[in-house]
């Protein structure tokens, strides 16, 4: 019987540090049969393990159609994360996954797409950025949105400037606390979401980022027309399976692990920003 | 009782002497018995050979915050009503290790699975609320996406003996979510006590044709009426309730009541309640090397929305106050569960007022927190 708790092993075939902070993993299972029938959608996630060491939910960021690897985007947050950094290609870590409930890609087929990210991490989100450039005819403009409180929170400075010099794709910066050098804006993500002239018949938005800036950018998608069922956001909360069983991600009677991490806006809306959920 | 439950049973009468060869065809057949033992002064599910085992005449006196254990001049052997722990323990273990990794020569790991080895067991003595908190584990850890295969295997290994409460304990209000006190579903054999001895009726198929071997008389009149009397004596003796499931789901309208507060107050946040709750779930794991190094394992063990670690993202906690995290496990418990599982996930067995240090009721709790916020129903 297939046993959700036990992890696979797959061997870092490449490593690339991003930013001081940031890293990258290129994963492959070491079973050929395990990898084959490993598929996944943008925003699902994996438990990646480290011996002995610990065990921390990870999105996937590549695409869903390279099938002889997956890599994962992470920021050394603490104890596993920077154990995890540590590693080079060759050595180990443990994967359980594909969890989770993924990004709304068929939705967002033929229509403009806003990602709004804010303050460190965005990785739930690069998979989307990916998969929208690479089938760039499939989907209408794409607005990516990143707000930071001091300047050097841009920890991947880098990939925006690769992405805003892609074809339709408009990328704007903002920083709440800029330095002199900073060429983008200054503000918050909501007043960049202010400048969009959004089609309101067919954009979709995906928001990743601190709760608190996604409330700030919900109410004002919503203020200028968005209806809620085009609002998207992925969640984190504390997973320990992964997969819906030890109770520790709920936000009222969700499960982010399960029936998130990423959720239409409607169905969060009750709880997200509610103190204690 | 109604009275096409009691035409569903056709029981038939064994003497109160006759149960310890019923106990040996388990034995026989191979199980591992199990029943209610009296240890550190409560009832506690512990391997039973031989009825003289088995808490003559002891009822159990329960209380917010109270248990005790006293002894009547009458010969049953299920009187008293459940101890501190369900049958949640025996399938959902406090603590088990699920995987367990050897770092080999060449540097692959080499990674196994850790079944728990487990004998058939048959368990003597189920009560109404037990099965239908069995019923919820089961959905919860046996029919999602993910089946969990350590709780399989001990699940698969059960046979269930219940038995319909012919007392209550004053905590119980089993009536009120409509789980007790008489059995309902979901046992293997069922029993009714009465003064002389037991009514028995198949409840499974396995269960029917070891009633069918033991060529019992059928019930009489009289005896099948001691049997509704005992049912219904428990469901008079209860007084605590819960109000309905549409306005348990009003608890989320809620949030900001002010009696969060006052139980923040009280509350140790021990998670007593959700220890002994048959229907809690949690986990947290725990991954970490062996001694030698070589070696690591994944444990997983209860958790609780009491704890420290429930909400934590590191530095940050979503619930560092007491009444946050009570009103946490309420409002999952009573509302959250009926979006999870169709239904609210108390079973009225009172466990979580017996065993709180400090007495606190969630009837009483709920009472205050939805009184004069019905208006709309
Ligand atoms: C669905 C999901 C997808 C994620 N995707 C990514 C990603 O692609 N890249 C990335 O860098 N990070 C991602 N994270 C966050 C990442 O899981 C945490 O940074 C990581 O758990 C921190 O562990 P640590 O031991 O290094 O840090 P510590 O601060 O030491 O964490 C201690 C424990 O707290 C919990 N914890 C801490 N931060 C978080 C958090 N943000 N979310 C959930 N639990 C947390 C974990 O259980 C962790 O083991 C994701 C989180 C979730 C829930
Ligand atoms: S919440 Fe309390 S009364 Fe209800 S099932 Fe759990 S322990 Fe029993
Ligand atoms: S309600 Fe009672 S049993 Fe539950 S955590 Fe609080 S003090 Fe402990
Ligand atoms: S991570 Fe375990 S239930 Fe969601």
């Amino acid at each position: 019987m297939f046993d959700p708790h036990l992890p696979h092993s797959a061997v870092i075939d490449r490593r690339v540090q991003e930013s001081p902070g940031i890293f990258s993993l290129r994963l492959q299972y070491v079973d050929t049969h395990v990898q084959d029938i490993f598929e996944f959608k943008p925003g699902q996630f994996n438990m990646l393990s480290l011996f002995g060491v610990g065990e921390v939910p990870i999105s996937i960021v590549s695409d869903p159609d390279d099938s002889h690897f997956f890599d994962h985007t992470i920021r050394v947050a603490g104890r596993v994360t920077e154990a995890l950094s540590r590693l080079q290609p060759g050595d180990r870590v443990g994967i359980r996954g594909p969890f989770g409930r993924g990004w709304p890609m068929a939705q967002a087929e033929g229509q403009d797409v806003v990602v709004v990210t804010g303050g460190l991490g965005c990785a739930p989100l690069v998979s989307v950025i990916r998969y929208l450039l690479r089938r760039r005819d499939r989907f209408g403009d794409i607005h990516i949105l990143q707000g930071v409180k001091n300047e050097d929170d841009l920890i991947w400075r880098r990939q925006y400037e690769l992405w805003s010099r892609e074809h339709g794709v408009n990328v704007q910066l903002a920083a709440d606390m800029p330095g002199k050098a900073w060429p983008w804006q200054q503000g918050l993500v909501t007043e960049l979401i202010n400048t969009l002239d959004l089609n309101l018949e067919k954009t979709v938005s995906m928001l990743c980022g601190p709760e608190l800036m996604m409330l700030a950018a919900i109410a004002q998608l919503r203020d200028m027309g968005l209806a809620d069922q085009q609002i998207w956001l992925s969640m984190e909360r504390n997973m320990q399976c992964g997969f819906g069983q030890c109770g520790c991600c709920q936000v009222g009677p969700k499960f982010v692990c399960k029936d998130g991490p990423v959720f239409c806006y409607s169905e969060v809306a009750d709880f997200l920003g509610a103190k204690g959920f | 009782m109604s009275a096409q439950h009691i035409a569903a049973r056709r029981p038939g009468f064994m003497e109160r002497e006759r149960l310890q060869d019923f106990l040996d065809v388990f034995r026989l057949l191979g199980y591992r018995t199990l029943g209610p033992v009296v240890e550190e002064e409560t009832i506690q599910w512990r391997e039973v050979d031989t009825i003289d085992a088995l808490p003559t005449g002891v009822h159990a006196r329960q209380g917010a915050g109270e248990y005790r254990l006293e002894e009547q001049s009458d010969d049953r052997l299920f009187a008293w009503n459940h101890g501190p722990q369900a049958i949640k323990p025996l399938l959902f273990s406090a603590e088990e290790t699920l995987w367990h990794e050897r770092l080999m020569a060449d540097g692959q790991v080499d990674i196994k699975q850790t079944l728990p080895e487990v004998k058939p067991t048959a368990i003597f003595g189920v009560r109404a609320c037990d099965l239908a908190a069995l019923a919820l584990q089961d959905r919860h850890f046996l029919s999602q996406q993910n089946p969990d295969p350590h709780y399989r295997v001990r699940r698969e290994a059960l046979f269930l003996i219940g038995v319909d409460c012919a007392f209550s304990a004053a905590t119980c209000f089993c009536t009120s979510t409509g789980d007790g006190p008489s059995l309902g579903e979901g046992f293997d054999i069922g029993m009714a006590e009465l003064d002389d001895g037991y009514l028995v009726w198949g409840g499974s198929a396995k269960g029917g044709e070891i009633i069918d071997g033991l060529s019992l008389e059928p019930a009489t009149e009289a005896q099948l009426n001691s049997m509704i009397q005992g049912t219904d004596r428990a469901a008079a003796q209860q007084h605590r309730f819960l109000p309905g499931e549409t306005e348990l789901k009003q608890l989320y309208d809620k949030l900001n009541h002010g009696h969060w507060d006052e139980i923040g107050e009280r509350c140790l946040s021990c998670g007593n309640c959700t220890a002994v709750c048959p229907t809690c779930f949690c986990y947290s794991t725990d991954y970490h090397r062996t001694l030698d190094g070589r070696s690591a394992e994944m444990k997983r063990q209860w958790d609780s929305c009491f704890s420290q670690t429930h909400s934590s993202m590191g530095q940050f906690m979503l619930r560092r106050e007491t009444a946050l995290r009570y009103r946490q496990w309420l409002t999952h418990k009573l509302a959250g569960w009926q979006e999870q599982f169709g239904r609210s996930g108390c079973v009225g067995c009172g466990r979580c007022i017996t065993w709180c240090p400090v007495g606190i009721d969630l009837t009483q709790a709920v009472a205050a927190l939805l009184d004069g916020g019905l208006a709309d129903v």
